[in-house]
Parts: structure tokens; C-alpha cells; sequence
């Protein structure tokens, strides 16, 4: 009974995120054809003839009806077809592959480190609230929420790389390098990814923790003669793990966009990089693979925060 | 007003400080300097000097100059964003909030959808159609920012329309009007305010960080982002000239957000006391 | 060294300040508490918010709620001294010596465990019994508790339970650790008085047969007299008089006891006649909120001058009949009159001066008021749309208006968070009056107040009757008020009226059931009243 109703909660969770990735995906395609006028003129811009106008229509099928392209694009993105892209004339899954390895690891390696840290802070933050350790660590945190990534980023590149030359400027990786040589050159970036993320992190782990402690159960346990550890793990985490499952979830989608920013900065070859350079050359068909992917990330890292959520939540799990 | 400043703790009010200083800066800076941000004046590159008090630039233009004005572009085109984000998001969120039904029903899934993507992913997408004019660039930073001006507005005055004094006021008859300027707007202003500071921020790191991946406002006009991008290479010969713009970018973004973090605890007692 | 079981002498609390700024001082919350508490003997505090009731509770267990620190005096739990005391110390007396149950039980519940393991937790803490024998244990007192299924209870979460259940459940929580003293700090205060009867029976059986001493807190004079040997009443943290509950209720030195004593004294006998005219009239009302239907069938009527009070218990659908008559939830079925005159059941068509003439009184006022408007502007705005009052008159008005509700005219210029709550529920009625009314609804216009001052509220809309001959529907679940002022009762239950007409006919012989019930379930200011209902209650079953 119990487990039936909870598979039903976590299916209809599962549908609606379905439903959430085939708005997404029409709303990637809608985006790039918003454009008053013609794609096609816009890409050629100055250089438009009749003939390279008509060259590209055919090449995009635009004479076709958007509703048919979108099903059309939609079905071969599932089946694994992402298309030509535009200006080099290549697969756009050749192009994305290696590069979506390097994305991923560096936004793994970045987590791995971000994640334990940050939710640690805030939880020290919390747990001292108002004395010392709290406040220096919000008030550093503050400060790092209002640096844009690229400062970081160039302030550890002048750092680490120019002044004490500990890692190298550029950050290339190689299947050829070891782990241990592709860590020490993704570290930099990974650095920057971890302080830029990791504040925010903090700063909504210390929120959600103090108004957990600020419950009236927290006061029944220790009027119970519970000890502070027993309050802290048995009483408080439980009920603030929900709200954190949620923020860890936000901070890995954050490390999405972060990435786009810290490829630019130390030319780190990934989805970013890519992302940008179809962007400004403006090759649809690039522009809408690397949207939708960067997009479909971002709603299944939702998803699971919520199925997590419903999981860890009696209040969730056992509707009245 | 300087009621509002004594209530404010420290930290608020050296956010208050690093503020109006920039402000000033920005806007009196560029007529009081004897360069303007286009003229070259030097060589690439020039280190700190009395002549060049942050060196110059890529193509020898003085640095500061250009931080000046590129620093008023910023603050310019953050500000009217910001200023549509809550054009559009404040009124739909209120009337989200009271009328309720489909309407709500409507504007809320719009806003989730347009929220299911990352905003500088969506903003790529969509730059990538309508190009990088000023006018779309604002357009399309407005429009991003208002999804979260929305949601914060309906959940407010969610809490407003809740209470029984606005039935009291459905009672008298009172015209939608009176509704919006007497009841609900003042009990949902504080938390507008904090918020734009903390949109307005946003909305400049994002348009930085654009001009930064060479997607925000392109030259001849100066900005901050665009700067960092310029100089970058300068990065490699240790010299600070990408450093100074985004530092530049980072102060304003953490005066406004001082200010907002004292205006917040100082909301937080006022409730308290209650 | 003495037989005491808790010591208080010369306790002291305060506020804690911010040592940066050098001009705040601390506030005395509690200004030198004496008290005394023998090995099963039980002690009810007793006062009105803000006198440290809670304050003196928690502090027999060493704990003070954030922004409070204990400053001076002894506090002695069975031979030891606990102020001062270190964490590891309070710790190992909390749960043991001394356990707590508190106001609201569905917040002090964790919501991530089951309940067994929550009423277990304290054994578990101080090892003083295996989990087996701990579970036995459990289900005992669930079963004593009165708790349905005892095996099977503690599987459950807190939010799958009722509210009179979970209050149970935490009675049963603080017995586990088989303490010497329990701090209730009101425990039935949030409960339907036909649940707060049953808990409050249970929760004085339990002491007695456990032979545990308890510190019983709570503002219900009535409730307190039941359960304590000694009663000790306090205002604004000191000590007004101790006596034992006897002689407290018979012979009170004090001043202040009297009154809180002579709370609703005030009755009134007029009967009126059943052709006296109507002045509002509901007929056959059915209403509901989505699918779910809350009023089944309503009829009521309001003669006009008189006092029409609407009793039951959450749930009955008491409010939901205000809302209709206001015309904010439009009935599916049935017809409103004002002055034998149809009332339309929506807002929107009813007449400027129908809207004028019904106007309505919250038992909040805090959310009844907004909190940006100066009190002027708050009671001017209706004299100004009802009445048509200019700009310029409104603010005599408004001072007319403070001082026909004995508040100051200075007053004006205050905004609603400066006035404490009775000040400002009489600002809410004086907002009500500023449309000059024929009818007035009070939803529970008392229930958020202290008696005393509940008590001058309605002495202040009993003067305005009089004056100005207003009618009122008061809606309470206060069967006294309904008592000292009622000309005529509609008794409700589940959305469909019970029973109704005169107070003299309904609360005589032969009695409804259900308004029986009710009537008795109302704690009475004298000892021995829930002995006596108990002993009536089984009778009639068994006799029946």
C-alpha cells in the first residue's frame, strides 16, 4: 500500500519532467526561429545573394512549416542524429563528443570538491550562528556571490599560472595525459568553478539549517536531554536534508552556466566554448543541439532533486 | 531616508558608501579625466603611472577612462533591465496574486517554463536569433529577470491578498485601485526594493559576462565585460589590465549587495518586533 | 537540605542584550520568582500573556528560550542546584527528572520519525531500559492514553494524526522517562473544549496514578482548578498571590484574582419575544468550498437589537455562515433577508447601504488591520465610503469614533503595531461603527484576548448596543460568552444547526445531546467540576 502509492508519486514526478523536457526542446527551437525576417539572411548578414539566401532555405528546409522541422529535429535528436552543423560541415555529435567529456569532468571534479565544502560551511555557519566563525564566513561569502566568474578566473590565472606558475594558462586535456595530469591542468578552472558556486551553496545551506533549528522540535529534543550531536544528526539533519538535497541540486545546475564562462576564460575545449563560438557565428542547427543538451541537463538535475526530496520527506512520501 | 540609513548596520552602510562613490564616479568621472575613453594616449599596455593612473589598454587608451565609462554603460543598461523586469513582472505577479484562476494558472506555467532553463542558456539561444543590439539585449535581460520578479511578487502578495484587512477593503467596495496603491503595494515594497538590488546585480554580471563571451554590447561602446575581454591577453604578461574592470564590476556588485543584506535583517527585526 | 522536590528562590530573567550598544538595557521578564514543589504535588501558574508562566516552566528545567538568560537566584531540582548547572548535567536531568509537554504538540513532534521512536527517544538517551521492554512500555501508555490501536500508533508519523491525539502522544512521551516532575505547559489550550475535557481527565489521572509532581500552566482559571493542589497567579513576572485552590477560588486576597475571578459576570436575562422583528434572517442555506460542502440546511435568524450567538467547535461551520451572510461566499442554495427585505447572496449586487449596514469584526486583528495604515486612515476609510464623509470631517470623526471605544484620540497617528491587542481589536470595532451599522458579526472577536481583556471588549460592545441599538451575531466557541450574553443560541456541529431559540429554553431541560455536551465539557471555576461530569457521563451510559 505504502510503496504503492509512493511508485505512483515518483512515476507522475518522472511524467511531468517528461512533459518539462518536450517544452523545453520546443521552446530551444522556438527561440532560435524568433527572428524577425530570415535566418538565412541573418547568417549570410551582408553577404546575402538570391542565391546563397535560397542555398541555406534548402540546407535548413525553412521552406518547409516550422511545426514538421520541429518534429523532424526532435525525432532524430532522440534518435541520437543531432544534425550538420552550419559552418564546418560536420557531424554535430562528432563535434560535441570530446567535448562534452571535457565539460563533464571538469564540473564532476568541480562538485566532487564544491559540495562537501560548501554544505560543510554552512552547516559550521549555522551551527554557530552569530558568533565568530558565522560571521566571517558570511561575510566572505558575500563578497564571492559579487564577483563575476571571469575575475576569479583571471585573478587565479595571475596567480597560479603567471606569478607562481604552480599550473598551466591554458587548460587542455588529452586522453593521453594521465588523471593526475589532466587534474592539474583542469585545476584552475575547477578552482574558480568551486569558489564562484560554493557561496551561494553556503549561503542557502546556513538558511535552510537555521530555520530547521529554529523549530519548535529542536527545542522539545533538547528539553528531552538530548545532546547537541544527537540534536544536530538525528533531529535537525533529517528534516534539513530535503532542503539541502534541493540546494546541491541548484548548485550542480549552476555549475552549468558557470562552465560556459570558465571555458572562455582559460580556453578550456568543452560545451561552453562551443556553445559560444555557434552563437556568434550563428549556426542554428549547433546553437539548438548544445541548447537542448545544456537545457535537458539542467531538468533532470531538477527531477531528481524532487524525487529525492519526496523520498526523504515523510510529510511527502505518506500523503494524508 | 536618513531615518532608513541610521537603522542600517555597518556593513550596509559601507555598501552605501562603495555605491553612491561609484555613482558619482561614473557619471562626473568621464568629464574630469583629461582623456576620453577613445583617444590613445600611450603605448599598449602601460603599467600605473602618474599620467595613466590604472595604465592603458590593448591599443594604449587610458584605463581608467574607459572603466569610467564603461562603468556608467553597465550600471545604464543594468538599470533599465532591471527597470523592465519589474515592469513586467510586478503587475503580472500582483494581478497573478489576486485575480487568481486561469489567468494565474497561465502566467504562472509560462514563467516555470521560461525557468526550466538555465538563464544564460536561454539568453545564448535567443541572442543567438535576434543578434546583439542594444535594444534586444535589454529586451531579452527584462524579460529573463522578470520570471523571478514575478514569482517573488505573486508570493508576496499571495501573503497580502491572504489577510483579512484586504477582505475588509472587498467589503467596501474599494476599486482596484485602491487595492493596488493603498493595500497591497506598501506592504509588498520593501521586498520589491531589496529584490531590484539584488536583480540589478544580476542583471550586470550577466551583461558583463556577455560582453565578456564577446555576445554582450559590442564596440565602438565601452563596457565592463567587453574590457575584460580586450585585454585578456594581458593576462599572460602579468599585467592587471583585464583585473581592473572586473574589479571594478565586483565593487559595485558588492556595495549593492551590502545594502541589501542590511536591508533584509533589517526587515527580518521589524518583523520580529511586531 | 528539605523535602522539596522543586525550589525556586528569588529567580530572575531577563533579556539578553547586545553588549555593543552601550545604552540598551535588559528587560526583567521574570523580577524574583519564589516557588515550591513537594514529590507528587501539583502547581498551576496561572496569568496572562506576557506574565512568565512558560518563562518559570522552562526554567525548572535550567532552560531559557533564546534571547532570555537566567541572571540570579537558586533553582533546585531534588537536592541539586540546576542554575548554573553544565550542559552535560541539564541534559542528564531533562527527559528523566523532568519532562515537558507544550502548547502545540503538532510543532514539538519531529516530522521526520514515526512516534514510537520520538516517545522511545528518551529511554534511548538515558539507557535506563532495553528497547524491548521500552516498546512494552509504549504501547502501555499509549493504551492508558486512550490512544485507538496502541500496537499499532507509534507506526505512525505525527502528521497522520489528529491534534487531541498528538497531545496525547506527548503526555505519554514525557511519562516515559518515568520523570519526577512534568512541566504542561497548556497542553488543551489549542484542543475543542469536548477533546480538552477527555485530555484533561487522562492527563490528571496519569499524575495521580504515576505519582508524578507537575508544574501546570495555562490561562484558563477553570482548567487549573481542576488539576492543581496549589494555584499561584502571576502578572508581568512577579507573583501576585499562592494559595491553595480552594481558598484561592473562595477567598481571593488580591485584587486582580477577584477580577480574573469575576470574568463574564455580566449576564443578560432579557428574553425576547418570537415575533420580535428580524432583522436578518438566513433560510436554507447549503455552502461549500470546492466539492467539499460545508453548510447543510442553515436557517437563522437575528431579531433585531438582541444578541444572536452561533457555538461549535471547529468544524461546524460556524464562520463559513458569517462568510455567507457578509456575501463573500455565495451559498448554492437557500435565501438571506435584511429588514424582511431579499438580500442578494453576492457582494457585488447588494446595495451601497446594505453594505453599510452589516459590517464585520475579526478574531485577529493583526491580520484585520494593514499594517501601513495610520489608525486614522483605518477607521476614516469607511466613514468615508459608507457615510460619504468629507476629507476634512473624517478626522473629527476618526477622534469621535476613538473615544466612543475608550481609546485615546493621540492615537490617531499610530500605525497598528504600536497598540497591544486589545487596543487593537478596539480599533477594529471602532472601524466597524465608523459605517454606523444596524448589525454587527463577531467572528470570535475574543478568543486571541486575555479574559480581562476579552471581558472589557465586551462590555464596550454592550455600552455601544445600547447606545446605538446595533444587533450582533456573535460566532464563538466560548459556550460562558455565549452564556453571559446571548439573547438567542444557534448551536452548530458538522455544518447543520443543532439546536436553536432562546438561551433560557436551550440551555434548560430536557437539553439537545450535543449542547449538552458542549455546556458540560466547559471547565467550571470550582473544584471538583470534572470529577462530577465524569461521574454524571458514566452514569447516563451506564444507565442507558
Amino acid at each position: 500500500m505504502e510503496s504503492a502509492g509512493l511508485s505512483g508519486l515518483i512515476l507522475k514526478r518522472l511524467a511531468s519532467g517528461l512533459v518539462t523536457l518536450f517544452i523545453v526542446s520546443l521552446m530551444v527551437f522556438a527561440g532560435t526561429e524568433i527572428l524577425p525576417g530570415d535566418v538565412a539572411h541573418a547568417i549570410l548578414g551582408q553577404q546575402a545573394t538570391p542565391d546563397s539566401v535560397q542555398a541555406i532555405r534548402d540546407e535548413l528546409g525553412l521552406d518547409r512549416p516550422a511545426i514538421l522541422r520541429y518534429l523532424e529535429w526532435l525525432y532524430n535528436f532522440v534518435q541520437g542524429d543531432l544534425g550538420v552543423s552550419l559552418i564546418s560541415g560536420r557531424e554535430i555529435t562528432d563535434l560535441i563528443d570530446t567535448r562534452l567529456r571535457n565539460s563533464f569532468f571538469l564540473a564532476s571534479v568541480a562538485a566532487v570538491i564544491a559540495i562537501p565544502f560548501a554544505v560543510g560551511l554552512g552547516l559550521v555557519a549555522a551551527l554557530y550562528e552569530d558568533r565568530l566563525a558565522d560571521k566571517s564566513i558570511t561575510i566572505m561569502t558575500l563578497v564571492f556571490v559579487s564577483l563575476p566568474d571571469f575575475l576569479l578566473g583571471y585573478l587565479l590565472l595571475l596567480v597560479g599560472a603567471v606569478t607562481l606558475g604552480w599550473f598551466p594558462a591554458l587548460s587542455r586535456i588529452s586522453s593521453s595525459m594521465s588523471f593526475i595530469e589532466q587534474l592539474q591542468a583542469v585545476a584552475l578552472p575547477c578552482l574558480t568553478l568551486v569558489l564562484v558556486v560554493s557561496a551561494h551553496t553556503m549561503r542557502l545551506t546556513r538558511a535552510a539549517v537555521l530555520s530547521v533549528m529554529n523549530q519548535a522540535y529542536i527545542e522539545m529534543a533538547e528539553l528531552k536531554g538530548a545532546g547537541r550531536r544527537r540534536i544536530i544528526l538525528r533531529h535537525a539533519l533529517p528534516n534539513a536534508l530535503s532542503p539541502v538535497l534541493n540546494i546541491v541540486m541548484l548548485t550542480l545546475a549552476y555549475l552549468i552556466v558557470g562552465v560556459v564562462v570558465v571555458e572562455a576564460v582559460f580556453n578550456y575545449s568543452g560545451m561552453g566554448q562551443l556553445m559560444i563560438d555557434a552563437v556568434s557565428k550563428r549556426d542554428m542547427p549547433l546553437v539548438q543541439a548544445c541548447g537542448l543538451i545544456f537545457a535537458s541537463v539542467y531538468v533532470l538535475l531538477n527531477l531528481s532533486a524532487d524525487i529525492l526530496s519526496i523520498l526523504t520527506n515523510p510529510r511527502r512520501r505518506r500523503p494524508k | 531616508m536618513i531615518n532608513l540609513l541610521r537603522d542600517l548596520n555597518l556593513s550596509a552602510r559601507i555598501g552605501v558608501v562603495i555605491v553612491v562613490v561609484f555613482l558619482l564616479a561614473v557619471t562626473f568621472g568621464p568629464m574630469l579625466l583629461p582623456y576620453s575613453a577613445v583617444e590613445i594616449s600611450g603605448s599598449v599596455w602601460e603599467p600605473p603611472s602618474a599620467t595613466h593612473w590604472l595604465g592603458t589598454d590593448n591599443v594604449g587608451r587610458d584605463l581608467l577612462a574607459r572603466i569610467l565609462t564603461g562603468g556608467r554603460m553597465t550600471v545604464l543598461v543594468s538599470f533599465f533591465a532591471t527597470c523592465g523586469a519589474f515592469a513586467i513582472g510586478c503587475p503580472l505577479g500582483i494581478a497573478a496574486a489576486i485575480t487568481g484562476g486561469w489567468f494565474d494558472l497561465i502566467v504562472t506555467r509560462s514563467v516555470d517554463a521560461l525557468m526550466a532553463f538555465p538563464g544564460l542558456i536561454l539568453a545564448l539561444i535567443v541572442l543567438s536569433a535576434i543578434g546583439t543590439s542594444i535594444p534586444s539585449l535589454l529586451m531579452m535581460m527584462a524579460v529573463l529577470s522578470s520570471t523571478i520578479v514575478f514569482r517573488l511578487t505573486r508570493a508576496v502578495a499571495s501573503d497580502v491578498a491572504a489577510m483579512e484587512y484586504i477582505e475588509v477593503a472587498r467589503l467596501r467596495g474599494e476599486t482596484m485601485r485602491w487595492f493596488l496603491f493603498k493595500e497591497v503595494l506598501p506592504n509588498v515594497a520593501p521586498t520589491l526594493f531589496t529584490e531590484f538590488g539584488l536583480r540589478f546585480v544580476f542583471a550586470a554580471i550577466l551583461i558583463s559576462s556577455l560582453s565578456f563571451l564577446g555576445l554582450g554590447i559590442q564596440p565602438p561602446y565601452p563596457d565592463l565585460g567587453g574590457m575584460v575581454k580586450e585585454n585578456a591577453l594581458a593576462i599572460t604578461f602579468g599585467r592587471s589590465a583585464p583585473i581592473l574592470p572586473a574589479l571594478a564590476l565586483a565593487l559595485l556588485a558588492i556595495g549593492v549587495n551590502l545594502i541589501v543584506d542590511g536591508l533584509l535583517k533589517r526587515n527580518a527585526n521589524l518583523d520580529l518586533h511586531k | 537540605m528539605n523535602d522539596y522536590l522543586l525550589e525556586m528562590r528569588d529567580l530572575r530573567i531577563e533579556t539578553i542584550v547586545d553588549s555593543r550598544k552601550k545604552r540598551a538595557k535588559p528587560t526583567e521578564i521574570l523580577k524574583g520568582i519564589d516557588l515550591t514543589l513537594r514529590r507528587g504535588e501539583v502547581v498551576g501558574l496561572i496569568g496572562e500573556s506576557g506574565a512568565g508562566k512558560s518563562t518559570i516552566g522552562l526554567a525548572a528545567m535550567g532552560y531559557a528560550r533564546r534571547g532570555l538568560r537566567l541572571s540570579s537566584g537558586e533553582i533546585w531540582l531534588d537536592g541539586q542546584q540546576i542554575l548554573g548547572g553544565s550542559v552535560a548535567q541539564l541534559a542528564q536531568l531533562r527527559g528523566q527528572k523532568v519532562a515537558y509537554v507544550a502548547q502545540s504538540a503538532a510543532a514539538s513532534f519531529n516530522p521526520a520519525h514515526r512516534l514510537l521512536a520520538q516517545v522511545l527517544e528518551v529511554t534511548k538517551i538515558h539507557k535506563h531500559m532495553n528497547t524491548a521492554k521500552a516498546e512494552k512500555r509504549a504501547v502501555e501508555l499509549f493504551a492508558r492514553m486512550g490512544l485507538p490501536h496502541p500496537e499499532a500508533f507509534g507506526m505512525r508519523y505525527p502528521h497522520e494524526v489528529s491534534g487531541g491525539q498528538l497531545q496525547r502522544a506527548m503526555t505519554a512521551m514525557a511519562l516515559a522517562g518515568e520523570p519526577d516532575l512534568i512541566v504542561f505547559d497548556e497542553p488543551t489550550t489549542a484542543l475543542d473544549v469536548t477533546t480538552q475535557i477527555d485530555v484533561l481527565a487522562i492527563i490528571k489521572e496519569v499524575i495521580q496514578e504515576y505519582k508524578t509532581a507537575a508544574l501546570y500552566i495555562t490561562h484558563d482559571l477553570g482548567v487549573v482548578a481542576q488539576i492543581s493542589d496549589r494555584i499561584k497567579v502571576l502578572k508581568n513576572g512577579a507573583e501576585v498571590e499562592e494559595q491553595a485552590t480552594e481558598s484561592l477560588l473562595n477567598a481571593p486576597q488580591n485584587a486582580y484574582t477577584k477580577e480574573l475571578l469575576n470574568v463574564r459576570s455580566t449576564v443578560i436575562e432579557t428574553e425576547l419575544s418570537d415575533d420580535e422583528p428580524v432583522a436578518l434572517g438566513a433560510e436554507g442555506i447549503d455552502a461549500s468550498y470546492g466539492t467539499v460542502q460545508v453548510l447543510n440546511d442553515v436557517s437563522v435568524a437575528l431579531k433585531r437589537g438582541s444578541n444572536l450567538a452561533i457555538v461549535g467547535e471547529s468544524g461546524s461551520g460556524k464562520s463559513t455562515l458569517a462568510r455567507v451572510i457578509m456575501g463573500l461566499l455565495p451559498p448554492s442554495k437557500g435565501t438571506l433577508s435584511y429588514n424582511d427585505q431579499p438580500l442578494s447572496s453576492g457582494l457585488s449586487d447588494r446595495t451601497a447601504s446594505q453594505r453599510k449596514s452589516i459590517q464585520m469584526i475579526y478574531q485577529l486583528p493583526d491580520v484585520a488591520m494593514n499594517p501601513r495604515q495610520t489608525i486614522a486612515e483605518i477607521i476614516g476609510r469607511p466613514a468615508q465610503v459608507f457615510v460619504g464623509m468629507s476629507k476634512q470631517n473624517t478626522l473629527n470623526r476618526v477622534h469621535e469614533l476613538l473615544h466612543l471605544v475608550d481609546l485615546p484620540v493621540e492615537m490617531a497617528q499610530a500605525y497598528p503595531n504600536q497598540l497591544s491587542g486589545g487596543q487593537k481589536q478596539r480599533v477594529c470595532i471602532a472601524r466597524a461603527l465608523a459605517a454606523e451599522p444596524d448589525v454587527i458579526i463577531c467572528d470570535e472577536v475574543t478568543s486571541a484576548l486575555d479574559p480581562l481583556v476579552a471581558d472589557g471588549i465586551i462590555e464596550l460592545l454592550l455600552k455601544l448596543q445600547r447606545k446605538f441599538g446595533i444587533s450582533y451575531i456573535f460566532i464563538t466557541h466560548d459556550m460562558a460568552m455565549v452564556r453571559a450574553i446571548a439573547n438567542d443560541v444557534v448551536v452548530m456541529k458538522a455544518g447543520t444547526v443543532v439546536e436553536q431559540g432562546a438561551k433560557a429554553r436551550v440551555f434548560a431541560p430536557p437539553f439537545n445531546d450535543y449542547t449538552h455536551l458542549l455546556m458540560s465539557s466547559t471547565p467550571e471555576m470550582r473544584v471538583g467540576w470534572l470529577e462530577n461530569v465524569l461521574t454524571e457521563r458514566r452514569m447516563e451510559a451506564g444507565g442507558q
